[in-house]
């Protein structure tokens, strides 16, 4: 079967690279294809990685707490680059302080984001929505 | 035995006498190129003043090299701009290619317009990793077939398209050659295969459509483009062989009339703790072209984008004659400014300038961001800062007194420090500008052609 291709990355000013490197070892383990751009990415290289490798999801990490302001607008620049309706997806710890994940979740939703996971969350839970998201069997 | 190497530029065509068994180049001669009745007629002319020079020179063989009819002509097609466009670009540069323009995503009707007054000799048609896009290759296939033009088209992207696009270029009865994707998984280059279809295009066509098919009869070896000989010599010259060492990382600039040609021979590694890579990774051995930078046919465009004001407060004239000599050389590219007149410094600071922005173009740009963690920095490109040599190849950089002078501009300041540009190179000259010749002579004979260049190129 044709592999799905997914587009992982940390946004922003962020270089937390560990994470990034399990994230897209247990994602390909899972069968995916993984375009994998590492850390300190901006919106223009998801968009543009997506573009060119024709992706079918971008999965967004962000662990130092400026999440929020690093994806806000992401979902404008794929609708104008004609990524229609690409799933995204966001988890890591994408705000600051002590928030009741319910209101993140609804602000990222909100965004653009197709699925917004709190700290913590195992991969497990991704791969099973990314095989939902993307009609996998 | 006794080698000559033959190089029709467009103007010039220049011819270098080597004798193997002294190990030395014996003269060098030039004549005007002579491409609109038959190339052997300038041929024959400096032939006769190099055989003026060397008294009775006989040659066992001919190497030839051409840049002649406006070189090798093309553009290149991409999808995402720093991508797959950027891939192509680099592909065709590194064959010896003049790439006219760079294209992204789908091509307008302006631009299939473009496309037809460029006229180029090859289209090389990029886009998509493999398995990816697929939709813009095909698009651009169809729109390239609609222009009525002679090219050749190079298709290097998705393979998984390259099925749709040979049934479109057939279709629209477009000579082509399908070879493997420049850029077949994200971020990784494969662009060998590119460049040697444009070789083998070149090869195959251009010299007969360029009038060079009487040169090619008289050579045993095929003939290729300039800058691709020069690219083989400058390969030599840093990497040496198996038996002779040769000089390690350097940058070579060649200034001509209507290009400025920059090659760097370094893998550019960053030079500063604490810096994220970003982008495309960049050949060891790199070239670009920049079609508007150069000291006569686009001496205006130089102008353009420097401070005449600045400039002439620096060299002690006038901005009304600065601008006086752009609009003469535009008009008759052929003038030289005379040695130590006002137009001959007005043309070295030009060409000062003019080295300043082919440089800043071709190296790599650093970046600052400020993170949780502190100051980083990221690095698009290549680290040139700690190239150890600096070459001025062609033109006026060998023909004025003031090689340095001139040179200098491609060198780190305060002001340009974001680029990341050789900090203390030393300065060397290709004073009889064998760099041509040599990359010729080193697909026949690599020691030689190494060691005449150790000879030749000079410190300052």
């Amino acid at each position: 079967m044709h592999k799905k291709t997914l587009i992982t990355g940390v946004i922003g000013a962020d270089v937390h690279a560990v994470g990034n490197k399990i994230l897209a070892f247990a994602l390909t383990e899972a069968g995916f294809n993984v375009v994998n751009l590492g850390v300190m990415v901006s919106q223009e290289e998801f968009v543009q990685a997506a573009v060119e490798t024709n992706a079918d999801a971008i999965v967004v990490s962000s662990l130092y707490g400026h999440g929020e302001i690093d994806c806000n607008g992401l979902r404008q620049k794929c609708d104008e680059a004609g990524l229609k309706d690409i799933p995204m997806l966001a988890g890591g710890n994408l705000v600051v302080g002590k928030q009741v994940f319910g209101d993140v979740e609804k602000r990222f939703l909100a965004m653009g984001f197709t699925k917004v996971y709190p700290p913590g969350t195992s991969v497990e839970t991704t791969i099973k929505d990314l095989k939902e998201i993307l009609k996998i069997k | 035995m006794k080698y000559l190497a033959a190089d029709f530029g467009s103007t010039y065509t220049k011819l270098t006498a080597i004798d193997a068994a002294a190990g030395r180049v014996l003269a060098t001669a030039n004549a005007f190129t002579t491409i609109d009745t038959d190339v052997m007629r300038g041929f024959d002319k400096a032939l006769e003043s190099l055989k003026a020079k060397v008294r009775d020179f006989e040659y066992d063989e001919l190497l030839c090299c051409s840049s002649a009819g406006g070189g090798l002509k093309m553009v290149a097609l991409g999808l995402v701009p720093e991508l797959t466009s950027k891939a192509a670009r680099m592909a065709a540069a590194n064959a010896g290619a003049k790439v006219v323009k760079t294209y992204a995503y789908e091509i307008s009707a302006e631009e299939q317009r473009e496309i037809y007054e460029i006229n180029p000799d090859i289209v090389l048609l990029c886009g998509g990793t493999d398995g990816g896009n697929k939709d813009t290759v095909i698009a651009n296939a169809g729109l390239l077939g609609e222009i009525k033009r002679g090219f050749a088209v190079i298709y290097a992207g998705n393979k998984s398209a390259a099925r749709d696009v040979e049934a479109i270029l057939c279709d629209a009865g477009k000579n082509f050659v399908i070879t493997k994707n420049v850029m077949p998984v994200f971020n990784q280059l494969d662009i060998e295969p590119a460049q040697n279809a444009i070789r083998e295009l070149f090869i195959k066509n251009i010299v007969a459509a360029k009038g060079l098919s009487n040169a090619q009869a008289k050579s045993a070896r095929e003939i290729i483009p300039t800058p691709l000989a020069v690219l083989r010599a400058c390969e030599l010259l840093a990497l040496g062989t198996p038996k002779t060492s040769g000089m390690g990382d350097f940058i070579a600039v060649d200034l001509g009339g209507a290009t400025t040609d920059v090659y760097s021979l370094s893998k550019g590694e960053a030079s500063l703790d604490n810096v994220l890579v970003k982008g495309l990774p960049e050949p060891y051995c790199k070239r670009t072209v920049e079609g508007d930078l150069g000291m006569r046919y686009s001496l205006a465009h130089v102008a353009e984008q420097t401070d005449i004001d600045r400039m002439a407060a620096q060299i002690n004239v006038s901005a009304r004659e600065i601008k006086d000599w752009v609009a003469r050389c535009s008009q008759t590219p052929d003038i030289i400014s005379a040695a130590g007149s006002k137009e001959r410094a007005i043309d070295e600071a030009f060409a000062r300038r003019a080295i300043e922005l082919a440089l800043t173009r071709h190296c790599g740009v650093l970046e600052k961001a400020y993170t949780p963690l502190g100051e980083i920095f990221t690095l698009t490109g290549k680290d040139l800062s700690r190239a150890q040599y600096l070459i001025g190849i062609g033109g006026i950089i060998i023909n004025s007194a003031l090689p340095q002078y001139m040179l200098e501009g491609g060198c780190h300041t305060p002001q340009n420090r974001a680029f990341m540009l050789p900090r203390e190179p030393l300065y060397m000259q290709d004073k009889k500008y064998i760099f041509s010749a040599m990359g010729l002579l080193s697909e026949v004979d690599p020691e030689l052609a190494l060691n005449i260049m150790k000879q030749e190129i000079r410190q300052l």
